[in-house]
């Protein structure tokens, strides 16, 4: 059914990702695909990370331990944005084609009214990539 | 708030660059919350008190008027004028530090760590340089400055150089050519390598700051070699308040008297009238504009207006080049150069000058306005130049701008000399600049000399409401990061309440009257920023001194 499943992970705001963190793992033990975790970095120092290189080494050890939790395959694609308020869902559009994905299951946020000014992360990603895109609610 | 960052202080540096090893977190001051539909991330107490002076500003402009105009009327001149040789000496000291710089070892230190790759190519990177930092000025100095003093009646030649006209207009031909020399020398001075070394000092020292030392990108993280710690408390809020401060009033009075600007230039195009209406659609408009370049991001909004800008301001350029003779102001070009360096050095000495009329009026109060707006356009310039070496970024941030500053002065002040020259009863540069001092028209003045002079004001009066607007929105993105600690990703939210905060604050102080207070209070502050940038200069060269023996 799938080959590859995209995951996009905000490491900033794990705890709210819970739910689509299990739900992705529990779709690749299903069809026994790998996972590809994919996280957006700005490239000044942020919260998370001081450079891009310290962001993709924290995602490694992220991953890992998705996979050893999950007993699942994966994998770490760190990407860096120029402006990630507004190049986030391009920056994600780029990636499941270059991870080469045919299922995206990504958390929510909260719907709200600003959504019909400007769509939600997951709003945009299911409206214009190519896979099949999995919106789980937190 | 969630906090990934446990193990700050000691991340991998892997060869790449020499993180500062300290236990302040990014973000660990902000507060986010909900309000309604709004998500926030807020650094909260430079939020506020940002918020809060702004508003106490604009009201004691709005509440006493006289009062408001009277002081800071009194303040800025009183400042630049006994401060002067203090600002030519600090603007000579960036230049020697930046031109050392490219010749020293440290010129080798990579902004981002060793492997870093540059974000933008030179077009896009280019292009952003100057829509932040000159654009607006270009446009509105061009004519005026070179025009003034090549024919100024007032008695504030540069270096007391002769004048071409005789008190009754006449002119005297044996002293055009070294007026003319010198007029575009001391202007080409103004707008070359000294406004570009104070914005590459503070650009340099954010970007070295924030892309290999790990610190968040705010203008307090330049001063962690010398405050250590204390950055991250109340030192470092003033500091950040400051530039927020500086930056948008800096903004919000050029927005207004910009709106002035152009409306004089509608009225004498096309004879739209000039009335506060007009203006205020004119800032509703250049807002406008602005947030949805905001909203579209860096690269989706600010770079890609900051190009087509670009394209059309060198259309400009070539038309003028093309339509004024080219073959003249292209030799102009080579001679101004050739003056420039003849003259740059007696113009920088502030000692023994008897022409103060030109070295308080316009050399220190150039001065303090390019240092009160270094905050604000150093770290839109440190936004954008990661990935470049320091040889790199000094040379692309100070010698290419100022030869291309200096081609366009050529270029515009060239041509409107030629008028001058030409005619100079029947001269509407003279008219607008010399005889009714009138520097809105001046460029559109110039223009009317040439053909086709109702496309190309047009134009004009196009780019200087999109350089506006560049400014706008590269404000509003350092502003947004300044007050959310150091954060490029805070909500969308922000960045629209900055933009239209910074367009309501023009609309008051232009219906309320206190444009010109405010932009004096703004300039002032050059003269405590001064200082800053002073002791930035030392920050830099420890930085980069550990960056080279650690990496």
């Amino acid at each position: 059914m799938f080959t590859r499943i995209m995951t996009p992970v905000d490491l900033a705001h794990r705890d709210q990702l819970e739910r689509a963190l299990q739900c992705s793992a529990d779709l690749a033990s299903h069809y026994d695909v790998p996972v590809v975790y994919v996280g957006v970095t700005t490239e000044q120092p942020s919260p998370v990370a001081h450079t891009p290189k310290e962001y993709a080494a924290k995602l490694d050890k992220f991953v890992a331990e998705q996979t050893e939790k999950h007993g699942i395959k994966g994998e770490a694609h760190a990407m860096a944005a120029h402006d990630p308020t507004t190049d986030l869902d391009d920056a994600l559009l780029k990636a499941v084609d270059e991870v080469g994905a045919d299922l995206v299951v990504m958390a929510s946020h909260i719907p709200n009214v600003f959504d019909y000014i400007w769509p939600s992360n997951g709003g945009k990603i299911a409206e214009h990539a190519k896979a099949s895109v999995f919106v789980v609610r937190g | 708030m969630t906090d990934e960052n446990n193990d700050t202080g000691v991340p991998a540096p892997e060869g790449a660059a020499d993180i500062i090893d300290t236990d302040y977190q990014i973000g660990q001051d902000n507060i986010q919350t909900r309000l309604g539909p709004f998500g926030f991330d807020i650094h909260n107490p430079v939020f506020m008190i940002s918020g809060l002076v702004v508003i106490a500003f604009v009201a004691y402009a709005l509440i006493a008027p006289t009062h408001a105009s009277d002081f800071f009327g009194w303040l800025r001149p009183a400042l630049t004028s006994t401060f002067d040789w203090f600002f030519l000496w600090a603007a000579n000291i960036f230049v020697i530090f930046c031109l050392l710089l490219i010749v020293s070892p440290w010129g080798s230190v990579r902004l981002g760590g060793t492997d870093a790759t540059p974000d933008y190519g030179y077009a896009g990177w280019f292009a952003m340089l100057f829509a932040a930092g000159m654009g607006i000025g270009l446009m509105f100095f061009g004519v005026l400055e070179p025009a003034y003093y090549f024919g100024t009646p007032w008695g504030d030649e540069p270096l007391g150089v002769v004048r071409p006209f005789t008190e009754d207009g006449t002119l005297i031909e044996g002293n055009i050519e070294e007026a003319r020399r010198m007029a575009l020398a001391a202007t080409s001075y103004h707008w070359a390598l000294h406004p570009w070394a104070i914005y590459a000092v503070v650009a340099l020292s954010l970007a070295l700051f924030s892309y290999n030392k790990g610190l968040p990108l705010s203008i307090r993280s330049a001063f962690y070699p010398i405050l250590g710690d204390r950055v991250w408390g109340w030192t470092g809020h003033i500091i950040d308040t400051l530039a927020v401060f500086a930056t948008l009033f800096g903004l919000a009075t050029s927005l207004g008297l910009g709106a002035q600007q152009a409306n004089a230039g509608l009225e004498y195009v096309y004879g739209i009238p000039n009335s506060v209406t007009v203006q205020v659609i004119l800032i509703i408009g250049i807002t406008a504009i602005a947030l949805v370049s905001v909203l579209r991001g860096l690269d989706g909004g600010v770079k890609v207006l900051s190009e087509i800008n670009m394209v059309i301001a060198l259309a400009l350029l070539l038309f003028v080049l093309f339509a004024a003779g080219a073959v003249g102001i292209v030799s102009g070009f080579f001679s101004t150069l050739v003056a420039y360096v003849q003259e740059v050095i007696p113009l920088s000495n502030p000692h023994g000058r008897e022409d103060t009329g030109y070295m308080q009026g316009w050399t220190a109060f150039y001065w303090a306005w390019w240092i009160s707006w270094s905050p604000f356009v150093g770290m839109f310039i440190a936004r954008v130049s990661r990935g470049r070496t320091v040889r790199e970024f000094i040379t692309c941030v100070l010698i290419i701008p100022s030869v291309v500053c200096i081609f366009w002065m050529a270029v515009f002040g060239g041509a409107a000399i030629e008028d001058l020259i030409t005619d100079p009863q029947g001269s509407a540069v003279k008219a607008q600049v010399i005889d009714a001092y009138n520097p809105p028209l001046s460029l559109f003045a110039m223009l009317e000399s040439l053909p086709l002079a109702a496309i190309t004001s047009t134009i004009g009066i196009v780019l200087v409401i999109v350089f506006f607007v560049t400014s706008s929105d590269s404000g509003s993105l350092v502003i947004d990061t300044i007050t959310a600690g150091g954060k490029v990703d805070a909500p969308v939210t922000q960045r629209i309440f900055w933009c239209t905060f910074e367009g309501l604050v023009a609309i008051a102080l232009l219906i309320g009257g206190g444009l010109t207070s405010l932009q004096a209070m703004v300039i002032s502050t050059g003269l405590p920023f001064t200082l800053i940038l002073l002791v930035l200069c030392v920050g830099i060269v420890m930085g980069l001194m550990s960056e080279k023996r650690n990496t």
